[in-house]
């Protein structure tokens, strides 16, 4: 974090001034290690060994917070009879189905009870309530859903003790029961003496009193179980009561300005604004079918219905109306992933022909970089928008693959588009950081020359396009042509104006005046809102992302500086931080609670839950949506209310976080028969994707080092915002690795001097750093070297060097289609890379000596 | 220049006769160091703004003088950052200003071997007829005998430093073009 986000770090600083005590997890020691209380070396890709083990102890221990768990999780909710746990099966859950390469989730329900998940995978139960077939997409976790019960009446059954045998407190303690500190030393190198230390420093600082807050980034997503990780994380949180208070919480540390709102309002494939699925292609599909399959009877997803039918209001305006569906069917249908990834691949076989780069630079950045300019290569035309000539924008004439022989700059028929982007000082618009808080930037400036903001280009190629077909009277362009589009423009430029945009995006009543909540979303068409969890944002026609009263004149919340989704709340769930009756679980931790007099509920935050639904509020048998959530239903987003310990929806691989080994990886899985995530996505072969073999498969000793790559305080993802700029170049001006001095001693590598790496992909070369940062571990009894790696170089700007993601293969979460960055195997030898056809040559003789061909590493 | 004014300029004089007997304040400023300005006290405007790098969110201002960005600092009104920036934030005039950045569209033709220059409206205007024509060429109306209305002609990729203003906008647009491959690095 003091790497990576260094102004924030700040504030874990000011906790640690106050006499928090700060844990840091980390393969390598970084600024942040040298400030911690605690730094804890461990393996890249054990993380879940690891969480897994502090779950064994609190369980084992009772250090669980009781009250909590009892109130506010589904810890005491009674599993099926049929579920079966990993430990039962060697390493899969019931409902695995290997033709496929999928899981039936159905065992994973509650008994008697059918519910919905309130993110991830929520097309999973389309079929069954709607008898409806999907379009069959092999190997993928989103085509399942055939069979099980039907919804369920009333409520989860309950074990009020959470002692029955199979209610999620006791079928997650058998879960974890392995996962022993012993375990955990030979997995993920944690000698016991420190692991236990962590287990009391996190368990003595989490109750009534005292929270603990886990931050995390991209170390923990980008794995073949990433999602579970975050899982893991969860289940640890909610047993100790450290969701929905103050000081507590999962915090995602993102990198980038508004990465958090590009997933809010997504540009990603699989969603709509607000976390709306994108619809999958059934059969009989329209409004309400999509409806019953995707919300939930309750909670806040009850409403989703008024969600949709306001986006799409804000989208096709008068065009959207009851009679047509609100024009429903023109929403474009997913057969499965079409993940950037995926899109790779259709640009390989011919189908995907142009391809927009808006300040994204994956000819470096993205995973396995030579298929994605292999990709591009493959292009009818390409448009780059950035600052600089980033490689992505230059391959066909610099890439690797030019020096190689095995692109010829001739025989590319790309034709490419670069266009000048418009800086944050040269744009109005709004950033939604880290902590789901939207600020307001101000242009200061025009942009120059030919320099325009993405909202110019948008809306001018749309404006454009749009005239084009106007006369068109294909059914095909009906969704262009019906689209509104008449944003207004100012200046000699023509830029449209961003506040009109954020004004579509809060929503407008019938009347067109701005809504100041999305509680007043209706499902009738009266309303319009671009993205329902940003609703607020534009409340009585203010700009509320442009709030800046400064800190300094503020209480602890700064709730006047900015909006934070959803309703300017700072804690989400934060009905949690009262006990069920409403008071404050301890006045240290208070954060809001129930006013009994006045009848509502107040407090420092605003309140995450319906503000005079008392306590003690039994909803009527007969309630749907946020009106079936009863007052001690805290979790308001959940189809249950409760905090889920165990995830009966919403995931591809499993309810339960469980250890699988990363998909290249030295060491055999010493929890279960299964080497890697039976279920991990896996994209079709191809001769510059190989895999390699794993621990106890012939060829691993080939690859024998654990690898991860990283961020410097210095630079910026891929560099395209870091690696042109002069200071930054100065502080890091090149490509390096980080190995420790046993691993130097082993293989001759010379501090300063260059190290050849070699993966089943690529070989790529790099300076070498000699350091303890890189402590040595002892791994399943044996000493393992990891070699740390900066990812952000490429070989053009001022800084330059071989991109690391050259190595990274493409097995992605199947939840999220997320590459396995953070974890893999490699070898590194002294000296500099071949150059030519030579640098092809040695990983082909790499790849023949480890034996490897398309079916290595792709099994169950 | 007076004798009392070459006499004030003399440091260890100020030492001895002012406030600063200790000489490590007034007395040992020079007539250029008492002179230096900050280089943002002549400029016309302060404009509020946010860091581009991480999600953290700190805040900016924006020194403007002539039109010109000419130096951007950590805002201290901001609870989020109170005034602070890291080494890339405050290389952000550089990011703004500098000379790596491109001013004009390029091109590249098929099988082309350097760049041509090509102007803007002639870009965009070539831009969105290869749109139309990529859309219309990977348009799927059904799958499998399952509709789809969509398209798998052109796809899209963003960073995750654009406006939520920009990508509401690009959703908006491919989603009515039918495209289905709107991604970001959210997904990276």
């Amino acid at each position: 974090m003091a790497e990576c986000h260094p102004v924030g770090f700040q504030w874990v600083m000011e906790a640690k001034a106050r006499g928090a005590k700060v844990i840091h997890v980390d393969p390598r020691f970084t600024r942040t290690s040298a400030m911690a209380d605690l730094h804890v070396p461990l393996r890249a890709g054990s993380d879940i060994a690891f969480l897994g083990g502090i779950v064994n102890h609190v369980l084992r221990t009772g250090a669980y917070f009781r009250d909590y768990v009892a109130a506010y999780t589904n810890g005491p909710v009674i599993l099926r009879e049929d579920f079966r746990d990993t430990e039962d099966l060697d390493g899969v859950f019931s409902g695995f189905d290997a033709g496929n390469r999928g899981y039936d989730p159905s065992s994973w329900q509650y008994r008697g009870v059918d519910v919905q998940a309130a993110s991830g995978q929520r097309d999973l139960r389309f079929e069954k309530l709607n008898e409806s077939p999907a379009v069959p997409e092999a190997a993928r976790g989103e085509s399942h859903g055939a069979g099980g019960p039907t919804i369920g009446e009333g409520e989860p059954e309950r074990d009020e003790t959470m002692t029955h045998p199979r209610c999620v407190l006791q079928v997650l303690k058998r879960h974890y029961a392995r996962y022993t500190p012993e375990m955990v030393e030979r997995i993920c190198g944690v000698p016991q003496d420190l692991f236990r230390q962590v287990c009391d420093l996190v368990t003595e600082n989490s109750g009534r009193d005292r929270t603990t807050a886990l931050a995390y980034a991209v170390g923990w997503t980008q794995h073949t179980v990433g999602v579970q990780y975050i899982r893991a994380a969860s289940v640890l949180q909610s047993l100790l009561g450290n969701i929905g208070r103050p000081g507590g919480g999962i915090l995602a540390l993102r990198g980038h300005a508004s990465i958090q709102g590009s997933t809010d309002i997504p540009t990603l494939f699989n969603l709509l604004p607000g976390y709306i699925p994108m619809p999958h292609a059934h059969q009989k599909q329209d409004l309400d079918a999509f409806v019953r399959a995707d919300a939930a009877p309750k909670g806040h997803w009850g409403n989703m219905r008024a969600y949709l039918v306001s986006l799409l209001k804000a989208y096709w305006g008068d065009a959207a109306t009851a009679e047509n569906d609100f024009c429903f069917d023109y929403l474009p249908r997913l057969t499965g992933s079409h993940s950037t990834y995926e899109t790779v691949m259709a640009q390989l076989d011919g189908t995907c022909k142009g391809y927009f780069l808006m300040g994204e630079n994956p000819a470096v950045g993205s995973a396995n970089a030579k298929l994605q300019r292999l990709g591009m290569a493959n292009l009818d035309w390409l448009v780059v928008r950035d600052f600089s000539l980033i490689e992505s924008a230059t391959w066909w004439k610099d890439g690797p693959e030019t020096e190689t022989g095995e692109l010829r700059t001739e025989d590319i028929a790309t034709e490419v588009f670069f266009l000048p982007a418009a800086a944050h000082t040269e744009k109005d618009g709004s950033f939604t950081n880290t902590q789901r808080l939207l600020q307001w930037h101000h242009q200061a400036v025009e942009p120059p020359g030919e320099a325009r903001s993405d909202l110019w280009f948008t809306f001018h190629l749309g404006r454009i396009v749009r005239e084009k077909l106007a006369a068109s009277t294909d059914p095909m362009d009906r969704p262009l042509l019906d689209l509104t589009w008449d944003y207004p423009t100012s200046g000699a430029l023509a830029e449209p104006d961003a506040e009109a945009v954020l004004a579509e995006i809060n929503g407008r009543d019938a009347e067109g005046a701005p809504l100041s909540g999305s509680e007043q979303l209706a499902d009738d068409g009266s309303t319009s809102c671009g993205c329902w969890i940003y609703c607020g944002v534009h409340a009585g026609g203010v700009n509320r992302a442009d709030r800046r009263t400064p800190g300094d004149r503020q209480d602890w919340i700064a709730a006047d500086w900015g909006w934070a989704w959803p309703a300017n709340r700072r804690v989400l769930y934060n009905r949690a931080s009262a006990d069920p009756d409403g008071r404050p679980w301890s006045e240290r931790k208070a954060l809001v609670w129930w006013d009994a007099e006045r009848g509502e509920w107040t407090g420092h935050d605003v309140p995450d839950f319906t503000k005079d639904k008392p306590p003690g509020h039994v909803p009527a048998k007969d309630a749907t949506g946020p009106e079936a959530l009863s007052g001690t239903d805290a979790f308001i987003m959940q189809a249950d209310g409760k905090a889920w310990l165990f995830a009966p929806s919403g995931l591809t691989d499993g309810p339960l976080p469980t250890h699988y080994e990363p998909q290249d990886s030295p060491f055999p899985n010493l929890l279960y028969g299964r080497q890697r995530n039976p279920v991990r996505h896996l994209l079709p072969p191809h001769a510059d994707n190989r895999y390699q073999p794993s621990a106890g498969e012939p060829g691993s000793e080939v690859f024998p080092y654990v690898a991860t790559t990283y961020r410097l305080t210095e630079h910026h993802t891929a560099g395209g915002m870091s690696r042109w700029q002069p200071y930054l170049a100065e502080l890091q001006p090149e490509f390096f690795c980080e190995v420790p001095p046993g691993l130097a001693a082993e293989r001759g590598l010379t501090h300063t001097g260059w190290a050849t790496i070699v993966s089943a992909r690529a070989v790529i070369e790099a300076r070498v750093l000699v350091t303890d940062r890189m402590a040595a571990l002892t791994v399943h009894g044996r000493r393992l070297h990891q070699v740390g790696l900066p990812y952000h170089w490429g070989p053009n700007g001022y800084s330059t060097g071989d991109a690391a993601n050259e190595l990274l293969h493409l097995s992605l979460d199947p939840n999220t289609h997320i590459q396995e960055a953070k974890a893999f195997a490699v070898d590194i030898r002294p000296g500099r890379r071949p150059r030519g056809p030579a640098a092809r040559e040695l990983v082909l003789r790499y790849r023949a000596r480890a034996g490897i061909d398309a079916e290595t590493g792709t099994e169950l | 220049m007076g004798v009392r004014t070459w006499i004030d300029s003399w440091p260890v004089y100020r030492q001895l006769t002012g406030t600063d007997p200790l000489g490590r304040g007034a007395a040992a400023k020079s007539g250029p160091s008492g002179r230096l300005a900050p280089r943002v006290a002549t400029a016309d405007r302060v404009v509020k703004s946010v860091c581009p790098y991480c999600a953290v969110g700190c805040g900016q201002n924006v020194y403007v003088e002539d039109g010109r960005v000419t130096q951007i600092e950590g805002d201290p009104d901001s609870p989020v950052s109170r005034g602070r920036l890291c080494p890339k934030g405050a290389a952000s005039l550089q990011l703004t200003t500098g000379g790596a950045r491109e001013h004009r569209v390029l091109y590249r033709r098929p099988h082309g071997t350097g760049w041509e220059s090509l102007g803007l409206d002639t870009a965009m205007d070539m831009i969105a007829d290869r749109v139309i024509e990529a859309r219309r060429a990977g348009w799927q109306w059904e799958v499998d005998e399952t509709r789809t209305r969509r398209t798998l002609g052109i796809a899209s990729l963003g960073g995750a430093t654009l406006d939520n203003e920009e990508n509401y906008l690009i959703k908006k647009l491919f989603t009515a073009m039918g495209a289905v491959q709107i991604e970001n690095q959210a997904r990276i």
